[in-house]
């Protein structure tokens, strides 16, 4: 069993090809760290497994179904979820309220337009038990405009991970950190079990290298090199891509 | 909690001086202007779904809002019961804007602005130029107003309280609905509807539905409207009325409870009230909207809250410093 199959995926806007021909196949439990310079395609690449685009041909697959067809929106309740590398939250509500929209996401409450939703305290719980695994619940009710960029990342991965994902995917949830936040949600990944799936985009290869089972390096919307982290660092087409020649 | 007590005590005071208007004001005339605020508050409450929640600017609201009050009257002139009318003059409305929501969903921001706004000018032209129909510039009478329960709503103040029941009920199922995991939902899509998606909502569907509650609502005031009136004429389903409700909500505040209800009080009063005094009332109209936007951008309602707020702080840290400074005093 596989956790994420990507067959033969290709996108062109226009006369730009920004993913041409691209297959992964990640194993469950997995950690897949994707590189490449700017412009290589990685957060098309996500967009393309979440639904946001349709892709001109290819298939998708998550745990041996087929989801290219399948609604966007349908995808997370298959276990597919994702963070996004420019933050995007809802500034007008709370940390808590932020998180409670990630778990009512997948409820069929999100339809009720009758109850409170402040007094569903089973999903308010729920919300607070997501944050204490990313450290913000001692501010779960602070609006998320008074809070630091950091922690507004670190509500980016709540909101994925409280939704139980079984495939994760990060786009560069290191982008703008500095080095002592890195620190923080390098533990906080570290600190996911196993049986999540991780596919993580990542611009910049040193930071995320200790954390990746297998690489693949995207260039131009093309898979160049993938392997185990050795082999990755270790192939010319790696210092080529990334030096110049 | 004190906020609290002082929002029921607020509500409290609200409810009794609605309830008992008609005993205070006396003249049936403004009796008649405060039914009107009311069943503009409707609909500016059913706008304010979309334009506050949803964050869709609809310009095509009169439509709907004419949609209901053509059906009711059309059934009542061809004999029909009032029950029966109403019913399905709501019905229709509902189907309506179901239509309006799948035309207008295909986009959002001004496109949707634009397409609610042709389907608007639409239903304006049908109502003006189908005269077999709807009697063209003629306008449609309707006879009588309904007698809920043998009540009778003829006089200024029954017809009052009848719609003050109407009212309260919208404003009440707009508290709940702001309150639900759906209201939450619509916020949602609002604020973030890339995101929304990817945590598995359906933004279409929740928008949708966002229409037809809102459309519920409109319907429901128009129909307030044509027993109010006794008639209604393509004049109903104008730009200018869909305009004039949207600056209703806009004023008053968006996505609060009471800023469309206080925008529909503004707008009314001076329409029926300024109007006798002073010619050139538009014009009044029009420098009180530019006020707001240039003092109060996000409406009167939030702005005055802020207002308040920051002169309960200014009087407080007054107070403190006078209580205080004598204390420290005492300590040197």
């Amino acid at each position: 069993m596989t956790a994420l199959v990507v067959q033969g995926l290709s996108k062109s806007f226009g006369g730009l090809r920004v993913t041409a021909n691209v297959s992964l196949t990640v194993a469950p439990g997995e950690r897949r760290l994707i590189i490449g310079p700017n412009g290589a395609g990685k957060t098309t690449l996500f967009n393309l497994i979440t639904g946001n685009i349709t892709p001109d041909s290819g298939s998708i697959s998550l745990f041996g179904r087929d989801i290219t067809r399948v609604p966007s929106h349908r995808r997370p309740h298959l276990g597919l979820a994702r963070t996004y590398q420019i933050i995007t939250l809802f500034p007008h509500d709370t940390i808590l309220r932020n998180v409670t929209l990630a778990l009512l996401g997948l409820l069929p409450l999100r339809w009720n337009p009758l109850v409170d939703l402040d007094r569903k305290e089973a999903i308010v719980a729920r919300a607070r038990e997501a944050l204490a695994r990313v450290g913000l619940d001692n501010i779960a009710e602070r609006p998320l405009s008074q809070t630091s960029y950091g922690e507004r990342r670190r509500v980016e991965i709540a909101m994925a991970l409280a939704q139980n994902p079984k495939v994760l995917l990060l786009d560069e949830p290191y982008a703008g950190l500095s080095i002592d936040e890195r620190q923080d949600v390098q533990k906080l990944l570290e600190k996911i079990p196993r049986d999540v799936t991780i596919v993580m985009i990542e611009h910049n290869m040193d930071v995320a290298l200790d954390f990746a089972d297998r690489i693949t390096l995207l260039h131009f919307g093309e898979v160049i090199v993938e392997g185990t982290r050795a082999e990755v660092v270790a192939d010319p087409r790696t210092r080529e891509v990334y030096l110049g020649d | 909690m004190s906020g609290n007590r002082f929002r029921s005590v607020g509500v409290a005071i609200a409810l009794v001086l609605l309830a008992t208007l008609p005993l205070w004001v006396g003249n049936s005339y403004y009796i008649n202007v405060a039914s009107q605020i009311l069943l503009f508050a409707v609909f500016a409450l059913a706008l304010n779904v979309l334009v506050g929640y949803a964050g869709l600017v609809s310009l095509g609201h009169a439509g709907l809002f004419a949609i209901a009050g053509y059906a009711a009257a059309l059934m009542l002139q061809a004999g029909y019961g009032h029950l029966a009318a109403d019913t399905a003059a709501v019905v229709i409305t509902l189907a309506a804007s179901a239509i309006f929501a799948v035309l207008a969903l295909r986009s959002t921001g001004i496109g949707f602005l634009m397409i609610t706004l042709a389907l608007g000018q639409i239903i304006w032209g049908i109502a003006y130029r189908w005269a077999s129909l709807t009697n063209g510039d003629n306008g449609i009478n309707v006879a009588t107003r309904p007698a809920p329960f043998g009540i009778n709503l003829t006089g200024a103040p029954g017809f009052y309280f009848a719609t003050l029941l109407v009212f309260l009920l919208a404003l009440a199922s707009m508290a709940v609905f702001v309150r639900s995991p759906f209201g939450a939902s619509l916020r949602g899509t609002r604020d973030q509807p890339l995101r929304m998606n990817a945590l598995g909502y359906n933004v279409w569907l929740i928008r949708f539905f966002a229409v037809l509650f809102s459309g519920f609502w409109t319907a429901v005031s128009g129909l307030l409207f044509i027993y109010y009136n006794q008639f209604i004429s393509p004049q109903v389903a104008a730009l200018t009325t869909s305009a004039e409700i949207l600056l209703m909500v806009i004023s008053g505040g968006t996505a609060t409870l009471l800023g469309p209800v206080v925008g529909a009080a503004i707008v009314v009063v001076m329409k029926n009230v300024v109007s006798a005094y002073i010619e050139r009332w538009n014009l009044v109209l029009g420098v009180i909207f530019v006020l707001i936007i240039s003092f109060m951008p996000d409406g009167l309602v939030p702005g005055s809250v802020r207002l308040w707020r920051w002169g309960w702080q200014t009087v407080r840290a007054r107070l403190d410093g006078w209580i205080s400074s004598p204390v420290e005093e005492h300590g040197r």
